[in-house]
């Protein structure tokens, strides 16, 4: 299976604030707020962007800081997105989605919560390798299916973990949970559970006869 | 808008854009008066602004919560939350029970951006609560006060639901105001049958969200007899806006004007008559006294030069949201009042209240596997559960005084950052194949369940001025001191029996730790950001801030039009209230300016 794991993190988010700084440029005028412009305006320190999170644009959203996990941590939780959702015939894989970069993105975030999921994840890599070489000499990656899944299925529930692998059933229900945040927010995550909102309508007409009947609200 | 114009004097200063400054700058202004409206926060467009279809997908984090914009990227609120920058907030206490969280916007039209826009009215009990049972205070108003101004209120604002049932303590609007109320969901209806079988009732909520356009022939009429003016900018408006196209959630705000806020209903028409000034980015910091004792003017940091400026009024509406309203109050310190503006009473900033907060959430059966469906609906519940139990409580078979209703979420929501993610306990960790057919099964199936009740105001619930700390403009910020008493913990652990009860009538499993201990299933103190109380209206001006108008007892020409009025915190929603009040002070403050008493 193919990945794009190329990090798009730090150019994207400078190409990213010139583009943030030249529609400010021409926002002000639009909004007629001209006395308003500092509040409205990003400010700029020579050529150095300092966004402000409190006020971020919500129409053309960036990241704004950059991306912290190596390659080779990319290529892993792509193998680990790929375990955790695979193709089937009705979507693709998360890593082909690219939740390893999601996942990226997440943890370089500078919030309390993110910076705990950092170590939590680097962590957690370092240690399914080295749980990996441990019981089968080779990294998680170059492992077989059945191996992997060996890993995994140890691991999978931190309630019935054994008490020396809980620390890893933790990092794995943090990629899971990512995985899944990062899959099923495309579209081919949304198709895939069937989401058909979001879209304007003339009228709401609430649930069809056949759901009231399914749900014995109607015979 | 128009900026600071030098030495003009206005005849009336708002502090406040949203929901209380807001109204009365558009009553005001219609009345001819001459209006300049100050805001904290910076300018903001619904219209040009509002993040309507933009998926989670396309935000930083998936429009995680953060501590930047914590209730998501996508949340309107700008330049606030739980935290402002430069702008600190303290605590009395460190027990989490006493602690006081502080939901800030500083932008134009302030919560009302954001808020849930559910408009519920009190009834008659709940501006009588004293009379009623002995506890906290009576208003000096009644409901019959203030049924005209919840009329033309929703009528202008629009206000979808339903009339009729004729619930106790729970108002009907007149026929022919109310806007219809949309259709239930799946999920609601099962509530519902289950809400049957344990007798709590089940009626259409009342949201602030236009089901279809408003009618600009009619209601303009009616709302404003007398000014032609008046009639004109609000039609105007109305014919602005366009009906709920059933997408987008409201907390976004709504460039297509069809919820209510501020800055697309009351702003706009406020401004087109032509006699409002708005100055953003103007903390105000204070309301100057002149040697007579009357207000006359205010005086505010410009954000921009950090220099403080003087505007001069000849009346001062105080609407800067229940707190703040007290930390300005408290602020304007002068010979006459070294306490604080009006301040006579030594009540200015006491019973501080918020909302009782409890929720519980579950898992239905009955919902798996159903067909794709779109329950994007208003984006706000359809359906809600009054309060009911009012004959028990007056028998003396409940631990606790006042009630609560009860506000249900659940449905084909649009997946975001989190997506099932509390699906492990579910599958003992599924992942692969397996955590995909879980995904299919278990999605659309979750329900949550949230009270919102009464508090009643106590004596160890207030804000007063912290004498070591100011903020970024220089201003000596607020200390929060905070208690709940038995009525709100017990109150907090009834909603978590209810709810249970709720879930599993419905064949569903409850997900969430049931307390029996009402203070292990409270909400933080302000958590619920019903924040209302601190310059309270009363019948005797040694027990009150202000009078049955609004009115500063101590000063005649200040008025407050936010929330912080409040005597009592029914468990209905304030906004809705803060609105009809505002309108009905703002009523008074023009009949002054015509007697000439002001």
């Amino acid at each position: 299976m193919a990945h794009d794991n190329s990090n798009p993190g730090t150019n994207v988010t400078r190409r990213d604030a010139l583009k943030l700084l030249a529609t400010a440029a021409v926002a002000i005028p639009a909004l007629g707020m001209a006395g308003n412009a500092a509040a409205v305006m990003a400010k700029t320190k020579g050529a150095e962007l300092i966004y402000r999170p409190t006020d971020p644009d919500m129409l053309k959203p960036i990241v704004p800081w950059s991306m912290t996990l190596t390659q080779a941590e990319l290529d892993d939780l792509a193998v680990l997105a790929d375990i955790i959702i695979p193709a089937d015939a009705q979507s693709p894989s998360a890593g082909s989605l690219g939740a390893q970069h999601f996942i990226n993105e997440w943890v370089s975030a500078p919030y309390p919560q993110q910076k705990a999921d950092l170590v939590l994840v680097r962590g957690g890599l370092v240690w399914l390798n080295a749980e990996a070489k441990k019981r089968f000499a080779k990294a998680f990656a170059k492992l077989g299916n059945d191996e992997q899944r060996q890993i995994c299925d140890d691991i999978r529930y931190e309630p019935k973990a054994a008490t020396n692998l809980k620390h890893g059933a933790r990092f794995f229900a943090k990629v899971r949970d990512l995985t899944a945040t990062a899959f099923y927010t495309t579209e081919a995550g949304m198709a895939d559970i069937g989401f058909i909102g979001n879209k304007p309508m003339a009228s709401f007409d609430g649930p069809s006869d056949e759901v009231l009947r399914q749900l014995k609200l109607k015979s | 808008m128009s900026g600071p114009s030098g030495q003009q004097e206005y005849d009336v200063i708002v502090v406040g854009s949203g929901a209380g400054g807001g109204m009365s700058a558009l009553i005001l202004s219609i009345a001819g008066l001459k209006v300049l409206m100050l805001e904290a926060g910076r300018h903001y467009d619904p219209v040009t602004e509002t993040p309507m279809f933009n998926l989670p997908k396309d935000a930083p984090l998936r429009g995680a919560s953060t501590p930047d914009k914590p209730f998501g990227f996508y949340d309107a609120t700008i330049d606030g939350g739980w935290q402002v920058p430069g702008e600190p907030y303290t605590q009395a206490s460190r027990e989490p029970q006493q602690r006081f969280d502080w939901w800030r916007a500083r932008m134009l039209g302030g919560r009302t951006n954001h808020w849930g826009r559910i408009s519920l009215r009190n009834g008659e009990y709940d501006f009588k609560p004293y009379s009623r049972d002995g506890l906290g205070l009576d208003w000096p108003i009644s409901y019959a006060d203030l049924a005209p101004y919840y009329d033309k209120t929703e009528m202008l604002i629009g206000v979808y639901g339903e009339t009729g049932h004729g619930l106790e303590n729970t108002p009907d609007s007149p026929e022919g105001i109310l806007q219809p109320a949309p259709k239930p969901r799946a999920y609601e209806l099962l509530a519902k049958k289950s809400c049957d079988e344990l007798k709590i009732p089940v009626i259409p909520a009342h949201l602030a969200i236009l089901s279809q356009r408003q009618d600009h022939t009619r209601l303009p009429a009616k709302l404003f007899p007398n000014s032609a003016l008046g009639q004109k900018v609000v039609a105007d408006s109305m014919q602005s806006r366009a009906a709920c196209f059933w997408a987008t959630p409201c907390g976004r705000g709504c460039s297509i004007k069809a919820n209510f806020q501020s800055t697309t209903v009351l702003i706009p028409p406020a401004l087109a008559t032509g006699n409002l000034s708005i100055i953003t980015d103007a903390m105000v910091r204070e309301v100057t006294l002149n040697k007579a004792g009357k207000a006359d003017g205010v005086i505010y940091i410009d954000k921009h030069s950090r220099q403080e400026v003087k505007v001069k009024g000849r009346a001062v509406v105080v609407a800067a949201s229940a707190a703040e309203t007290a930390r300005i109050f408290l602020n304007s310190r002068s010979p006459l009042f070294p306490d604080g503006i009006a301040n006579s009473s030594g009540l200015v900033g006491k019973y501080l209240m918020d909302t009782v907060g409890a929720g519980v959430s579950g898992q239905i059966p009955a919902l798996e596997n159903l067909p794709p469906m779109n329950e994007d609906g208003s984006s706000g519940m359809h359906l809600y559960q009054p309060w009911w139990l009012y004959k028990e409580q007056k028998a003396g078979k409940l631990n606790f005084a006042r009630g609560y209703h009860i506000e249900m979420s659940g449905g084909r929501g649009m997946p975001g950052a989190g997506a099932f993610g509390g699906l492990q306990s579910f599958t003992e960790g599924a992942y692969g194949a397996e955590f995909k057919q879980a995904c299919r099964r278990y999605y659309g199936t979750f329900v949550h369940f949230a009270g919102r009740g009464e508090m009643i105001p106590n004596e160890n619930s207030y804000a007063e001025l912290d004498p070591t700390v100011v903020d970024q403009w220089g201003i000596p910020v607020l200390k929060f001191h905070w208690q709940w008493s038995d009525h709100e913990r017990n109150q907090a652990a009834h909603m978590h029996k209810t709810f249970a009860d709720i879930i599993t009538g419905m064949g569903g499993k409850v997900t969430s730790t049931i307390e029996a201990d009402g203070s292990k299933a409270i909400a933080s103190g302000g958590s619920i950001i019903h924040e209302v109380g601190g310059t309270i209206m009363g019948a005797d001006r040694k027990k009150s801030v202000l009078n049955q108008h609004c009115q500063a007892w101590d000063v005649p020409n200040l008025f407050v039009a936010d929330g912080a009025p409040f005597a009592s915190n029914a468990d209905k929603n304030p906004t809705l209230t803060i609105l009809a009040l505002a309108w009905r002070t703002s009523d008074y403050i023009v009949e002054q300016f015509k007697q000439r008493n002001i």
